[in-house]
């Protein structure tokens, strides 16, 4: 061992699959993480069997959609938190040092990261939809009759929606990289938002027309009617594009180029 | 292996206590108070309350004028529901769960052991910081009330009353109260802004749509939704059962999380 | 003076202190020393009230912690330099400890001058500061209040060697003054420099305890070497050796098993010129790795 320069040739750099499988692990392996993950599923559990309840005694009609429906209302805040958490933890835990030291790439670990949100927001949807298959096998049970609608085309717009909403998250946490700011600005963007564009639709000619262009959630009614109209499309990449790729961008820019203490 | 050293306590060790006074309380309280802002975050959290109250209402002053609508003074007011309401909370919670991640409690209690005095004039400083927000909100209606009448030509309308502005404060103080004691059962940031959040947006939608699928739970949901229950506050219409409301599900969500929160703080070991 | 009686904590199945009793006189250093998880800190947690124990108890002067009315005027409390809010300026930290303890602002100037932190460094963020700076605060804030009594964890960590001179020097004359001193380390040779009392412990157990002298009296059987260098090291060795002393070789010189004066007394007689001549130092750290080598990680 005389030489001069450190002899790489050898070495691969790190696999991106490598740092995703140690990204999903950094995801359950503390308390908070896990407590996070099992609240979710506890939280999808809950709400269909509530659901299932109320609907049998009260005798409701009820599809398979239904069920899948009620869990996806309360996942679509928890996705986000989680999308959260995935990044601003590296700064809250001071992490960041020591991921960083081990993959200068930075892009990389962010990627990997949004991935990892991708990947546990599949498997809450994966979740939601076997639970909400048994809730609806034992509605038909107890009622007698069952109504499995629940298309191949609700079930992706249900995957992507909730992908969207997770990566809603990650964008504000790159952007802000506080873990209460960002979840305030999410509940913000989530719930006041929407009702001042409408008060603002209302009151203000122009910004009627204007708020499909910027109203990001609203647009997204277009994946679950599968609008075959272009403008509706238009304006789901519009307002995406600012309340997904702007943050999203800038965060990103923010990340690598700061110095990470 | 064991060796002794065979000391001997000599004679006047004791700690002479006598001439020491007690930390008094208002010290607490200003101690607590300079935490507020002593740190960037909890500066511009501050300070961005006090901007989007100002915001808001310069908006709708804009949009009315613009529009030529009709406003009073109460409208500028409840415009604060998008500013103060929900900040005020999250000020609540990170009052109390800051101590605990940046692990600042470790020095807090040791300076002060007497626990209860130090939450005590923390939830002291929440209160006066809910009571300011009211004034400034007050004071930027009042002004964008004047400047309403005084662009549009239209008549001022001045519908406020002192039963009214208690209420207004009351309900602010009451949102602060609400984050503080979620902090205090959670003790960790994240998850008592979730928990707040989830509180106030999404609870009241599954209430409604339990109390619209379920007669006898239609009977019970005004005696467990506190914020159902704060709504004639708004307006200072709170009649007697509207109190016994207000006292039983304020009970349920502010009292019960506070109470677990205070004994969980009071044993915990501070890290 | 700290005095510690039979304190236990237990968490769950685990003990990290058991059944510890000592005692910190005024006008002395007491050094608190034990290998990296002995239990040291959780000891000093519980002497401040911040952990509560699971049997025994911790009075300072007489009073239970918690009944000292505003204890930052008696005792003095360094844990962890790093559990402030990184945002805060170091200045700030100070302020909020003078402001809760009702002392004026000049006593947060005199601490950072008496610390050496500039006005500059002050005025910076936490997070922006060095373990050692970190350090250095934390010791202003424990000597904000003019206390009597000192409760230090591993004050020494990450100060710069004049950093570590400047700490000892001052612990010494706070002790001299008739200040109590109680402070840990992992480290032997800077509790030894510093201490006038030790209290070895590990495993939560107390293993030893008294001054350098007395634990090495009772340690007893450790025989005395010394460092030898000559300019003829076969010369003397051979000396040695007729002597029927131990001798080996150990770098440049020689490991002799005799006092210093044993050998030198041989190399005059032998003629051999000597260039170095020392007591090997080894013996209280040969005594501490004994006594904890039950809770050692490495094998010693």
């Amino acid at each position: 061992m005389t030489a001069m320069t450190l002899d790489l040739s050898g070495t691969e750099p790190t696999p991106f699959g490598r740092l995703l499988r140690v990204e999903l692990r950094k995801s359950y392996d503390t308390r908070a993480g896990r407590w996070l993950l099992i609240s979710i599923g506890l939280l999808v559990l809950a709400a269909e069997t509530i659901a299932l309840a109320v609907t049998t005694v009260q005798d409701e009609a009820m599809q398979f959609g239904d069920f899948v429906g009620t869990a996806a209302f309360l996942t679509s805040f928890l996705l986000p938190v989680l999308g959260i958490m995935v990044l601003t933890t590296e700064w809250t835990q001071r992490t960041a040092m020591v991921t960083f030291a081990l993959e200068p790439r930075r892009p990389l670990v962010i990627a990997a990261k949004a991935m990892v949100g991708v990947v546990l927001t599949l498997a809450t949807v994966v979740v939601s939809t076997v639970i909400g298959a048994v809730c609806n096998a034992l509605y038909g049970a107890i009622e007698g009759h069952v109504d499995w609608t629940f298309g191949w085309s609700d079930f992706a717009a249900f995957t992507i929606t909730q992908v969207l909403a997770m990566l809603g998250g990650f964008a504000l946490a790159a952007l802000l990289l506080n873990t209460p700011a960002a979840i305030v600005v999410f509940f913000v963007y989530k719930w006041v938002l929407p009702g001042l564009f409408e008060v603002g639709a209302q009151l203000i000619g122009w910004f009627g027309d204007l708020r499909p262009w910027i109203d990001f959630q609203m647009a997204q009614n277009a994946i679950w009617d599968w609008s075959h109209s272009a403008g509706d499309w238009g304006e789901l990449v519009v307002s995406g594009f600012l309340w997904l790729g702007v943050p999203l961008v800038w965060g990103i820019w923010r990340v690598l180029r700061a110095e990470v203490k | 292996m064991s060796i002794s050293s065979g000391a001997t306590p000599a004679l006047g060790h004791s700690l002479d206590i006598s001439s020491t006074q007690p930390t008094p309380f208002l010290r607490l309280v200003r101690t607590e108070l300079r935490k507020t802002w002593d740190t960037r975050a909890g500066f511009w959290l501050l300070l961005s309350t006090a901007i989007l109250t100002g915001l808001v209402m310069v908006i709708q002053l804009w949009v009315v004028l613009v529009q030529d609508l009709e406003v009073s003074y109460n409208d500028f007011l409840t415009s604060t529901n998008f500013s103060i309401a929900l900040l005020l909370p999250v000020i609540g919670i990170l009052l109390l769960t800051s101590e605990w991640s940046q692990r600042t409690a470790m020095v807090t209690f040791s300076l002060e052991p007497r626990r209860p005095l130090v939450i005590a004039a923390k939830l002291v400083v929440g209160i006066a910081l809910a009571v300011a927000a009211v004034v400034i909100a007050l004071v930027l209606a009042t002004v964008c009330n004047l400047l309403y009448g005084a662009m549009s030509g239209s008549e001022v309308e001045w519908d406020l009353s002192v039963l009214q502005t208690l209420s207004f404060v009351l309900l602010q103080v009451i949102g602060m109260l609400t984050g503080f004691a979620f902090a205090a059962l959670l003790l960790s940031s994240p998850a008592a802004i979730v928990l707040y959040m989830v509180y106030s947006f999404v609870l009241p939608s599954i209430f409604g749509i339990g109390a619209a699928l379920i007669g006898w739970f239609e009977d019970l949901q005004p005696w467990i939704d506190f914020n159902d229950a704060q709504t004639p506050l708004i307006d200072a219409t709170m009649t007697g059962e509207d109190w016994a409301q207000f006292a039983v599900s304020g009970f349920i969500w502010l009292v019960i999380p506070l109470a677990i929160g205070l004994w969980r703080v009071l044993r915990a070991e501070v890290k | 003076m700290i005095t510690v009686e039979g304190l236990t904590r237990k968490y769950g199945s685990f003990t990290a202190v058991d059944n510890v009793s000592f005692v910190c006189q005024p006008g002395r250093v007491t050094g608190f020393l034990g290998p990296n998880g002995a239990g040291k800190t959780t000891t000093m947690r519980v002497m401040v009230g911040l952990t509560p124990p699971t049997a025994g108890r911790v009075t300072i002067g007489g009073h239970l912690y918690s009944d000292i009315p505003n204890p930052g005027r008696h005792v003095g409390v360094l844990l962890d330099a790093s559990a402030q809010h990184a945002g805060r300026t170091g200045r700030e930290i100070l302020e909020l400890g003078a402001r809760t303890m009702g002392l004026p602002s000049s006593r947060v100037d005199e601490m950072l001058e008496l610390v050496s932190l500039t006005p500059v460094e002050a005025k910076r963020r936490l997070r922006n500061y060095s373990l050692g700076m970190k350090q250095r605060l934390g010791i202003a804030h424990a000597l904000l209040g003019d206390p009597s009594v000192l409760i230090l964890d591993e004050p020494a960590n990450g100060l710069d060697p004049a950093g570590i001179r400047w700490m000892r020097g001052l612990l010494k004359g706070y002790a001299e003054r008739g200040g109590t001193v109680l402070l840990s380390s992992h480290l032997l040779h800077e509790v030894e420099q510093i201490a006038d009392e030790m209290i070895l412990i590990g495993n939560g157990r107390i293993v030893a305890q008294g001054d350098k002298k007395s634990l090495l009296a009772n340690a007893g059987d450790s025989v005395a070497a010394s460092f030898v260098t000559a300019l003829d090291n076969e010369r003397l060795a051979q000396a040695l050796q007729a002597k029927g002393i131990t001798v080996a070789k150990a770098g440049e010189g020689l490991r002799v098993e005799a006092e210093t004066v044993e050998v030198g007394r041989t190399a005059l007689e032998s003629g051999a010129v000597l260039t170095d001549l020392r007591s090997a130092e080894g013996r209280l750290e040969d005594l501490f790795l004994e006594l904890t080598a039950e809770t050692q990680r490495e094998a010693v």
